[in-house]
Parts: C-alpha cells; structure tokens; sequence
C-alpha cells in the first residue's frame, strides 16, 4: 500500500502554529519523521486558520522540499493554492482532492495533466457521502469518465470511497469494501483506491486498532494507498504483515523493517 | 490498423556489481567485469536491457583434485598442482572469463592448509591472470572462517568476489569483505525467504555491501531439483523488477560442482554401456543444466569442462541477440 503521510496538516496545532508563525522546524521535523517511518508521500494541508491559502501552502512546499525528497501530496480545497503549489513541487505531486461535481473536476484534470500530477478523488458530490456501495461505485465512474474525457488516465487516479466513523455510520463499512473492490471493474486500466484511515476512528475508544484492523481489511479488499500516521509503529507493522499475506512482498524474517525502509 | 504490441513495464531493475580492479582503480587486474543490470525477464529485449552478459568462470583449486572422473586429466593433469598455472590454461586456453579458486586444500580432511598457504595460493592466481576472482573456501565454516580474513587483506585492492556467507555463518566473511572493499557471495539453501534476509543481515553490518553481494540461490543439478532452484531465482528475479531491493541482486551458480557429482556424470560408459559415453553425457549435463540456468536469470555461472564451457558460450552468444522490435 502507497503510504501517503498525514501528520504536515495545519488542524494540528503544532503545524498550524508553525504555518502561522513561519517557523520551519515543525513541519521539517515531521517530514523526516515520517519519511523515517515509512511514507511515500506527504500530504501538506495549510489548515483553516491560514488566512492567506496561497502564500501558505507555497511555504509550506519550500519547506518540507528542503526536508524531504518525498514527493507531496498538497490537500486544500482551494484549488489557486494547489495550481501553485504544482509549480514549485519538484516531483511529480498528487491533488487531493476533488469530489464528482462538474466544475471542480474541470478546474482539477487539466491541471493534473499540465503538471502531471495524480489525483485523489472522492466518490461524493453535491449531495454529500452516498450511502450505500451502488451509488459510490456511479460517483467513481462519473470521476473516471469524466477524467479520461478531459485526457487523464484512470491510472493515476485514486479514488476515495469515503469512510465515515464506525460509531457514527456502522452500515458504511460493508458498503465500503464492496466499493474498493468494484472500482476496480470500472475500466481498464483501473483506476487506484485510496482511504483518508482515521476518519473511520474519530470519536471512537482504541482509534489505532480500529484503524489497523480497517487498513488490513481495505487492503485485502484491493486498497491501494492510505493517507494515514505514517509514525504508528502498529498500523505499519500491519500494513507490512498485511502485505505479506496477500502476496504483494516476499517474506524475509525482517519483513516489517524491510517494508518501512523501502524507499530508503 | 496498426496493432499495438503489449509490453511488460518493469518498476525496478538489477542492481550492477562490479568485480575486480585495474591498476588505475588499486587492484592488478586487467580488465574489471561488471555483472546484472538487468531491466526486464532474462533476454526479453523487446521489454528492457541486458546490458552485461552473462559470465562463466572455470573452478581452480588449491590442490589437485582426485575425484574427478579421468578424462579431466587431460585438461588439467599437467597444471593442477600448480594453481596460478592451472587458472592461466583456463583463461587463455579455454576462455574462461574469470576464475573460480577453491580453497579446497584448507579443508582438515583433505591437506588442513594453513590460512597463510591459502593466501600463497590467491596470490599466484592473481599474478597469473588478469582476469577477475572469485575465491571460496573448502566448505567448512569453521575452517573458513580462518581464512577470509588473511585472504581477503592479502588481496586488498583486487575486489574480489568472496565467499561463502550463509545466514548461519556470513559475519566473517562479511567483515573481511568490509574491511578490504571485496564483494560477496550470500548463499541461501534454495529458500527464497532466507535469501532475502541473509541480504538484508549484510547491508545491516554494512550499507556499503548493497551493491556488493551475488546471490548464490543454491543451483541443483538436472535432474536433482534443478526446477526448484529455477523457481526461486525465477522469484527473485520478479521481485527484483518489481522493486524489492533485497533481491535486486546479480545471482551466480555452482554449475560444475554440483553435476559432477550426479550419477549420470561419474558414472563410468562401462558401468552403464547404454547412457552413452560418459565424457559426452557428463558435458551435455553440465551444458544443459547451465542452458536451464541461463532462463532463469542467471549472471555467473561456474563450470567445470572445458567442453560445456564452449557450448554454452555459443548459448549465450544467442540469448544476447536483440530480439527487440
């Protein structure tokens, strides 16, 4: 599973604080913590309280870029803020995200061809999280059509079914692995799917065993990528152990050191 | 219509290993060889690069070998007393392209030489030939692991190919790689799980040996698990090109050693009238059991008869013609 880091987020209040006062050392200290735990990506989100979305995710690039050679994944909804950003990225970037809605997918494909970036996008749309497995699965093919009619590959998108907390929504979970497996019908090649984990956790007693336990399940549903902690020592251990049992890397006693340095 | 002709895409290739060093570089050979880089499945062209061909090295020993079957007298009876005279008729009569010295005689039950004798040896190799060397012990691991370290300095410079570790015994002679910049053998009972963590064992005492370790997967003879052997190596190799770096090594195989000891080998025509004449039958099972090899991936392949040695040479020859369109 593609690990895309999620802790360079202005909701928390180190980042947010860092972003507001400029200081770099926060943002690239978790940069490297999270390269050194075993992220392929990382996702930078300015947060809510930037009043100034450009500028701040601008800096924020120049910053984790000096930290890290990880390539980011830039999370805003603004989508001025990522067209920006994509300019100073000096790897191929991820947009995250855009839902099925007409004129944001029109605003985010062509940008993603121009720069050649991935996108994540959510099987929602103007009437919010589907329900059930069906009506996500329509979202994903109205995303992936109207990607490929605007010249982006269904390969490099990444498609987020859209979990909400179990406490809250427990019937989406079924709904959920049924989409992850079915997205992959839809064309081919197929499009990747991926998951925001926490969310499935929030307000819940023992979010990391929730969030490992769904990790392992969505990967052997198919999931693809993960914004998830990248410093859960247990979610990884999961996700490599994960990995093992489904085929995707040879067992060596050293497994889950093996998947954690992988990119080093 | 233009038909448009699926190819595999590959996410990752086969790390290089380079052996032995020219003056310029510390050593005293005259040439270095570099080994593996492979881009796609062994000789597929069409879908990515072979960009060194594979090598065969000819066995030397440190003492003249009494079980051979007879007719290899005649190749090596007049040089085998002699190591670096023994590795020069390799070389310069039969082609080999590096040498293979075992240190056969340090073994306690065949002369228990001392380290210092195996270092006299390595060095009249290498004064003899210019080619690169790959120098193994007698297979004792207690023995051996007296050796590699006097060897391994008495050849500082040369970067040699040295082994063997195994995931029982690799510290020794992984420190005396370190210490002397050589490269290594990691050698793995046909287990593609130790494989792996043996690589991984090595790079952990040291960073610097990633691209210094051949992956020695075990090669079995024809007829004697040799598609056991092919499958591992047929699984390393996949892992490699899908990017599993603790794979993504060149991969070397005893090819003369294990079939001279099948019986369709030593067995003597008279024994067995109706297998054919022993010579031939013994070539054709070393020749064939290395054409098998050559499939799977292969980078080095160590030989033994003269004669197999020619045959698959001409084998190779063919795999490396572009097949790409």
């Amino acid at each position: 599973m593609i690990i895309i880091g999620e802790r360079i987020n202005g909701m928390y209040n180190d980042i947010g604080k860092a972003i507001k006062g400029k200081d770099p050392k926060p943002i690239q200290e978790w940069a490297r913590r999270q390269e050194e735990g075993g992220a392929d990506y990382l996702d930078l989100n300015v947060g809510p309280a930037s009043p100034n979305k450009i500028e701040a995710m601008k800096w924020l690039i120049e910053v984790t870029q000096e930290a890290s050679d990880l390539p980011l994944c830039l999370d805003s909804t603004n989508y001025d803020a990522i067209e920006e950003g994509l300019k100073l990225c000096k790897k191929p970037a991820m947009i995250n995200s855009v839902p099925a809605e007409m004129p944001k997918m029109e605003r985010v494909f062509p940008m993603a061809v121009q720069y050649g970036a991935e996108v994540v996008a959510l099987a929602m749309n103007e009437e919010g999280i589907p329900k059930d497995a069906d009506s996500r699965i329509a979202l994903a093919a109205e995303l992936v059509a109207t990607a490929d009619s605007l010249g982006f590959s269904p390969e490099m998108l990444y498609i987020d079914p859209l979990t909400l907390p179990c406490n809250v929504a427990q019937d989406h979970g079924p709904e959920v692995m049924r989409t992850l497996r079915e997205i992959k019908l839809i064309s081919d090649p197929s499009p990747k799917t991926v998951i925001g984990l926490s969310n499935i956790s929030q307000g819940t007693q023992n979010r990391d065993l929730i969030n490992r336990t769904f990790a392992v399940m969505a990967m052997a549903n198919g999931l693809d990528a993960g914004i998830v902690d990248a410093n859960d020592n247990e979610l990884m251990s999961a996700i490599a152990t994960a990995r093992i049992l489904l085929n995707k890397d040879i067992y060596c006693d050293s497994f889950v050191n093996v998947f954690i340095n992988r990119n080093r | 219509m233009a038909v448009e002709i699926l190819k595999e895409k590959y996410r990752s290739k086969v790390g290089e290993v380079v052996l032995g060093a020219t003056k310029e570089e510390g050593g005293t050979r005259s040439h270095t060889i570099t080994v593996g880089g492979e881009t796609s499945l062994p000789y597929l062209h069409f879908e990515g690069e072979t960009p060194n061909r594979p090598v065969m090295a000819l066995e030397v020993w440190d003492t003249a070998p009494t079980e051979w079957p007879p007719f290899f007298e005649k190749f090596y009876g007049d040089v085998w007393n002699d190591p670096g005279e023994w590795a020069k008729k390799c070389v310069n009569e039969f082609g080999a392209d590096l040498i293979q010295l075992r240190l056969a005689g340090a073994d306690p039950d065949i002369n228990d030489a001392s380290p210092e004798d195996c270092t006299v040896a390595v060095k009249k190799v290498l004064e003899a030939v210019g080619v690169p060397l790959i120098v193994i012990g007698c297979g004792k691991p207690e023995k051996d692991n007296l050796i590699y370290a006097p060897v391994a300095e008495a050849a500082a410079g040369e970067n040699l190919l040295l082994g063997v570790a195994e995931l029982e015994n690799y510290k020794a002679v992984n420190s005396a790689c370190m210490a002397n910049k050589h490269n290594i053998i990691a050698s793995s009972p046909i287990d593609i799980n130790i494989c792996k963590q043996l690589n991984i064992l090595i790079i952990e005492m040291s960073t610097a040996m990633a691209n210094r370790i051949i992956i020695d997967p075990t090669v079995a003879a024809l007829g004697y698990g040799a598609e056991y052997s092919f499958s591992i190596m047929e699984r390393a190799r996949n892992g490699a090109l899908q990017g599993d770096k603790m794979l993504g090594m060149p991969m070397i195989g005893n090819i003369g050693s294990e079939v001279w000891r099948t019986k369709e080998a030593i067995t003597p025509t008279e024994d067995e009238p109706g297998w054919g004449e022993q010579e031939e039958r013994g070539i054709l099972w070393e020749a064939t059991t290395a054409m098998a090899y050559l499939q799977s991936g292969i980078d080095m392949l160590v030989m033994r008869h003269p004669e197999a040695l020619k045959i698959i040479e001409k084998q190779i020859d063919d795999l490396m013609q572009d097949n790409s369109y």
